[in-house]
């Protein structure tokens, strides 16, 4: 108890800057890392232009898409390993049925895909908290079904949509620098996020990811908000899935499944908690850009393209050993300087 | 909660789940018999001792990959990296089989180890959480697969190595399949060494309270560091046994493996949060899983059907097992 009062002590809780870096050092490090990323592809590829930035953006639009969502389902303490086979149900849909219409029919059917997205992700959500099994063991089984329910609706790639829903990702409005895919994807998510934030719901959200039981004991309504978590990641999965279509330009019920990995690599190296109730949204969605950027310019830089997915996987395993090994240190020095007195 | 209110219905049915409580793999037998009997039903003539003999082969790898997975489930973890490793090493045997079978398969199962290692290192020394230690390793072997395929074998397809094909789908005295026998072998050793040895409770100490394990002089990241391997190299085994069992390879040989493998894991009663269950119900889980896609085979599903039927009756068994084993998790 006195060590413990003692090392308090030590540690001063500063104001202001000081306090906010402290708490958000994961975050910083994921922008540092996006601008040391962007910055390299820059040096060597020098006429780095809005063409470039515009296929940056459609090429990771579906994973930012994807990471937003399994952000949503961790912060609030699950695990969404079905996220992919949503994504490709959402995906095979717009394509099915968007084929041959114009501009006005293709928004609506986006509007009911990301209604039926919601429904999808508050099904896999109250299965896993009716049931009482573990989430990743009913999410790893739901991505069966919807990657089951993706091959009825749409057997083989095929489909398509009108151009004018296509530029909704890959066009510019303002600025050739400003690609649409881009404000597409702050609109949507600050629509959604802002709000959430703002309001006792996305307090109850945080709440339960980061302990059921004290949330319990606060009067917060665990299971409701639990489907909640479920229900925005099936949101931000239809968003992937339409997002998707927008890049590839058609339909395939096996193109979303690599999104459920590549979602919690970029969760992680975004700072949410596995855990649950820790991280934000936008962490996630960087580490997405810096993600697909990475494999890019490896390829830029004369490495083997096939290579990609080994690079991912040992940034995600490096970068979470870093950042397990920094409070590791911490704890030690501590103890050390305890010791000493 | 539910035990009490039941009790307040019938009597009976309390002393019924209590004594299912007690032994939750009677509830998974009798599933198993009641699919049995559900394909006896619809296609008769079809139960007999070749079917039963054919069921075993193709629960085989089923089996043996999720007697690893039971093993890192039992501390608390879980492997997402086994379907690469089995693809992997399937894959390295068939490509290496032109240098000899023997050279082929130690190859194979090197693989496996030196996989399993790696992930034990990340996740008992560096304290990776074990999802995301697999995940990036399942990312990494599948990886370095596809470079290692386009750089190995540009003429032609893989050759299964006889002695992986003889292992995979010969049959001993015409009948008994050596991969079911080469499973009975391993069932055994898993089974009597988590009861007998020190290692297999300290897999459940590990599992049920780490803290304690550590406060009572357990090295604990030893124990995770060898389940780790033994669940790699078990990967390994089971895509060499699948690989001779269909007589190729390709680069998503594993794939399908994954979800089953987990699923039978959990139906056979094994806690996901680690310390409670044991290999016994998983081998009835996979017994389960492979009887019901024979079912959905000799039914004649569609492909999107049978998927999504086989993903809900998943979530089903493990739903009945939590309510009747009362394992609130």
């Amino acid at each position: 108890m006195k060590a413990a009062a003692r090392v308090s002590r030590r540690i001063p809780v500063g104001p202001g800057i000081a306090r906010f870096v402290r708490r958000n050092a994961w975050t910083l490090g994921i922008y540092g890392l996006f601008v040391a990323v962007m910055i390299f592809t820059i040096s060597i590829h020098p006429n780095y232009g809005p063409y470039e930035i515009e296929s940056l953006v459609v090429g990771a639009l579906p994973l930012a898409f994807a990471a937003a969502a399994q952000a949503c389902v961790v912060i609030g303490g699950g695990i969404d390993l079905s996220i992919g086979a949503m994504m490709a149900v959402a995906n095979v849909l717009a394509a099915r049925y968007m084929l041959h219409h114009d501009f006005q029919t293709a928004v609506l059917i986006s509007l009911l895909i990301l209604v039926g997205g919601i429904l999808a992700g508050s099904l896999n959500g109250l299965i896993a908290v009716r049931t009482r099994v573990p989430d990743i063991v009913v999410t790893l089984a739901m991505s069966f079904v919807w990657g089951g329910v993706a091959l009825l609706i749409l057997a083989k790639p095929g489909g398509g949509a009108p151009d004018a829903f296509m530029a909704l990702s890959s066009g510019n409005l303002f600025s050739p620098w400003v690609p649409n895919g881009l404000l597409l994807l702050i609109v949507v998510v600050s629509l959604v996020w802002v709000p959430l934030r703002l309001g006792r719901l996305g307090l109850a959200h945080y709440a339960v990811g980061s302990d059921r039981t004290a949330a319990f004991r606060r009067g917060v309504r665990v299971g409701p908000t639990r489907v909640f978590s479920y229900a925005l990641g099936g949101f931000f999965a239809a968003c992937g899935g339409l997002a998707l279509m927008m890049s590839t330009g058609i339909g395939s019920p096996l193109a979303g499944t690599i999104y459920t990995l590549s979602g919690i690599s970029a969760i992680v190296l975004g700072g949410v908690s596995l855990a649950g109730g820790r991280g934000g949204i936008t962490g996630p969605i960087v580490a997405a850009f810096v993600l697909t950027l990475v494999p890019a310019d490896l390829i830029l830089t004369g490495t083997d393209p096939n290579l990609g997915q080994v690079i991912q996987g040992v940034l995600l395993v490096l970068v979470v050993m870093a950042g397990g090994l920094a409070p590791l240190l911490r704890a030690r020095a501590i103890q050390r300087r305890v010791q000493a007195g | 909660m539910s035990a009490r209110a039941t009790g307040m219905r019938s009597g009976r049915w309390t002393v019924l789940q209590g004594q299912l409580r007690d032994r939750p793999s009677l509830v998974l037998v009798g599933v198993l018999l009641l699919l049995v009997l559900v394909i006896g039903v619809t296609r008769p003539g079809t139960v007999g001792p070749t079917w039963v003999a054919n069921t075993i082969l193709f629960a085989a790898p089923l089996g043996i990959v999720a007697a690893g997975q039971t093993l890192v489930m039992l501390t608390a973890g879980i492997d997402l990296s086994v379907a690469a490793v089995m693809t992997a090493a399937a894959y390295v045997a068939a490509s290496q089989s032109y240098f000899g079978s023997i050279r082929a398969v130690i190859l194979a199962l090197a693989v496996g180890l030196v996989v399993g290692l790696l992930n034990g290192i990340g996740v008992a020394i560096f304290r990776v959480q074990p999802l995301i230690m697999t995940l990036g390793m399942g990312l990494v072997v599948s990886g370095v697969l596809l470079v290692y395929s386009l750089k190995v074998s540009p003429e032609g397809p893989p050759n299964v190595p006889d002695i992986v094909r003889t292992l995979g789908s010969g049959k001993v005295l015409g009948f008994v399949p050596n991969s079911a026998l080469l499973w009975g072998a391993i069932a055994t050793i898993v089974i009597v060494g988590l009861r007998q040895t020190g290692y297999g409770r300290l897999i459940y100490a590990i599992g049920d309270n780490p803290v304690a394990c550590r406060l009572a002089g357990v090295r604990g990241w030893l124990v995770q560091l060898v389940t780790y391997v033994i669940c790699g190299f078990l990967a390994a085994v089971a895509g060499l046994v699948l690989t001779g069992a269909i007589n190729g390879a390709d680069l998503s040989l594993g794939d399908v493996y994954l979800l089953p493998s987990v699923a039978a894991v959990v139906i056979g009663g094994t806690s996901i949060y680690g310390g409670n269950g044991g290999y016994a119900g998983t081998l009835v889980g996979a017994l389960i899983l492979t009887v019901l896609s024979s079912l959905f085979t000799l039914l004649d599903a569609p492909d999107p059907l049978k998927q999504i039927l086989y993903g809900a009756i998943v979530v089903l068994l493990a739903a009945v097992y939590v309510r009747t084993a009362g394992d609130t998790g």
